[in-house]
């Protein structure tokens, strides 16, 4: 048992020059075989991997990462958190999602700095107005709490915006008062330790090269770390979903592309919501370090090299300069790039393959750090139980059906 | 910036110029068909982490498609060729091969 995190662990540190604190996680050396491997450290395999054990007591896991955990999509987000979808389906997925980073730093005992600020969603044409009512309209029904709210209201939360746009005019927004930002490394970090302290095995620098089966199933995996057996297999690899899916010998229907995002120099306090303006493919929030964190489009085509293109970036920075006039001569200082696993109705994908044993968990695209939790909660189930009200309308076999939910055209931009 | 060369214009036409347009030489499966063949045809892509074909349209420039072979794990582009084949061309086929050893793509190489 690892020891806790608390305001008294901090005073005892400060008087021994911290010199007591634990390594968050261990560095293990891989076990021939477990009962289930995760294929992906990012913060999706390791909310599985926890809700494995804490939800189903499946505690003989190991979570291989090619690279460091963390280092794909999940440390390299947004961070933007809301549930004001449009879908049955996604609005419990996501508001389960949200409701569990309510409680996450006390559940994990790590502080993952939730914070709910509160989302705008511009809306800045007529077809957005009547688009964002509707939506409100839908939430209201699925219980989560949204509103549409006026022009006026939108300069009040938010007074560095220029609403009055000649192009594009603030014609009102979607608001989630309860949704916000978390720190994207302490959510990977946060689960990861909380794993190693159920025993859990979390291998960093180990590549997935190989899927084996045997009659139908899986009983194993190549890695650059040597074979390592399992009765069950999840795949939670975002960008990586279709090189791992042919490795067990299945297509899906994703496609990889980049998404970019770039942070300015630290300023003053100026931004205390997180705004998102689709229409002109743009989105803004300010750190707690004060830079404003900014990111917009991705790219249109197939990519896995996690660099974007610069006119991209260009058209980003370009709406939020006409958005809010006051970032015209901040300084940009980083830039990068993540590669996001997207399918066609810009809904994920959790679900049973042709493969027996064989699960995935992708196709989260531009948005899955909302969904770390509420998609660990269920595809744990799944992967345990064989079924999941959460996953249930998520499955592979929805294209095939024509069931798609679709939530291609809510929000229109990375988020 | 990713540039292209047109095949029908001749220009070397950089991503502000160019529409893409997914994956190239899809065979399209209709009436008829098993639900397999058509699921795949309607909604599977091939998304490679490498070699790599894709359509291409010169958007603002002659507004025409063509197609690329692109490395998608390094961003190098292999070559361009005209729309109206179903496969891709010797040379480019032995462009990528020059480079690329062993490389498949469905059934290509
Ligand atoms: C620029 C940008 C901004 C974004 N903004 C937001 C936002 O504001 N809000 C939001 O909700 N979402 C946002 N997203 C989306 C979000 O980041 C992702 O949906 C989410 O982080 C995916 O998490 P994951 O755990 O599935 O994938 P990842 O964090 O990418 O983890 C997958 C892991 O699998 C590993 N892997 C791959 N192949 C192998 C292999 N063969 N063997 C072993 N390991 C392997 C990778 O190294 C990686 O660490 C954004 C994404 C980007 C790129
Ligand atoms: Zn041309």
């Amino acid at each position: 048992m690892k020891k806790r995190y608390s305001a008294f662990a901090i005073a005892r540190e400060a008087m021994r020059n911290h010199l007591g604190w634990e390594r968050a996680w261990a560095s293990p050396i891989p076990k021939a075989k477990y009962d289930a491997i995760i294929i992906g450290a990012g913060g999706h395999g390791l909310a599985t991997a926890y809700y494995l054990g804490k939800n189903h007591g499946i505690r003989n896991v190991a979570i291989l990462e090619k690279g460091w955990l963390g280092g794909g999509n999940t440390g390299r987000n947004t961070t933007i958190i809301r549930s004001n979808y449009l879908q049955d389906p996604s609005a419990a997925i996501y508001e389960k999602s949200r409701s569990l980073y309510e409680t996450l730093s006390q559940d994990l005992n790590y502080n993952i700095m939730y914070s709910p600020r509160g989302v705008m969603m511009l809306a800045q044409t007529h077809h957005e107005v009547r688009g964002y009512q509707r939506t409100a309209y839908a939430n209201a029904l699925q219980g989560v709490k949204t509103e549409f709210i006026s022009p006026r209201r939108v300069k009040e939360l938010c007074p560095i915006m220029n609403i009055d746009g000649p192009r594009y005019p603030v014609l009102g927004a979607l608001w989630q008062d309860r949704a916000g930002t978390a720190r994207h490394d302490a959510v990977a970090w946060g689960y990861a330790r909380a794993c190693s302290d159920m025993g859990m095995d979390i291998i960093q620098q180990c590549e997935v090269t190989a899927i084996r089966r045997e009659g139908g199933r899986v009983v194993g995996v190549d890695t650059t770390k040597g074979a390592i057996d399992c009765n069950k297999l999840g795949i939670v690899v975002a960008g990586h979903s279709g090189v791992l899916a042919d490795m067990a010998g299945f297509r899906l229907p994703i496609e990889s592309v980049a998404l970019q995002a770039l942070v300015s120099e630290p300023i003053k306090p100026c931004m205390d919501v997180v705004v998102m303006a689709n229409t002109v493919h743009g989105y803004m929030s300010q750190s707690d370090k004060g830079e404003m964190v900014i990111g917009g489009g991705a790219d249109g085509y197939n990519n896995y090299t996690q660099r974007g293109s610069f006119h991209h970036i260009e058209e980003t920075v370009r709406a939020l300069v006409e958005t809010f006039p006051m970032i015209a001569r901040l300084k940009m200082l980083r830039q990068w790039g993540g590669i996001v696993d997207m399918t066609g109705d810009r809904s994920p994908i959790l679900s049973k393959t042709p493969v027996e044993n064989v699960f995935i968990n992708c196709g989260w695209g531009t948005g899955g750090f909302k969904a770390i939790p509420g998609s660990g909660w269920g595809f744990a189930e799944l992967m345990a139980t064989g079924h999941s009200p959460l996953t249930a309308e998520f499955g592979l076999e929805r294209f095939r059906e024509g069931r798609f939910v679709d939530e291609s055209v809510a929000a229109g931009v990375a988020h | 910036m990713l540039t292209l060369h047109c095949p029908y214009c001749g220009i070397d036409a950089d991503e502000t110029e160019l529409a893409p347009g997914g994956e190239a030489h899809l065979r399209r499966f209709g009436p008829g068909s098993s639900d397999d063949d058509f699921e795949s045809y309607l909604f599977a892509r091939e998304n490679p982490k490498g070699v790599h074909f894709e359509r291409w349209r010169h958007a603002y420039g002659c507004g025409k498609w063509f197609h690329a072979a692109r490395c998608t794990a390094t961003l190098e582009v292999f070559g361009t060729y005209p729309a109206q084949t179903t496969e891709p061309p010797q040379d480019i086929r032995d462009a990528i091969s020059a480079k690329r050893p062993g490389w498949t793509w469905r059934t290509f190489a």
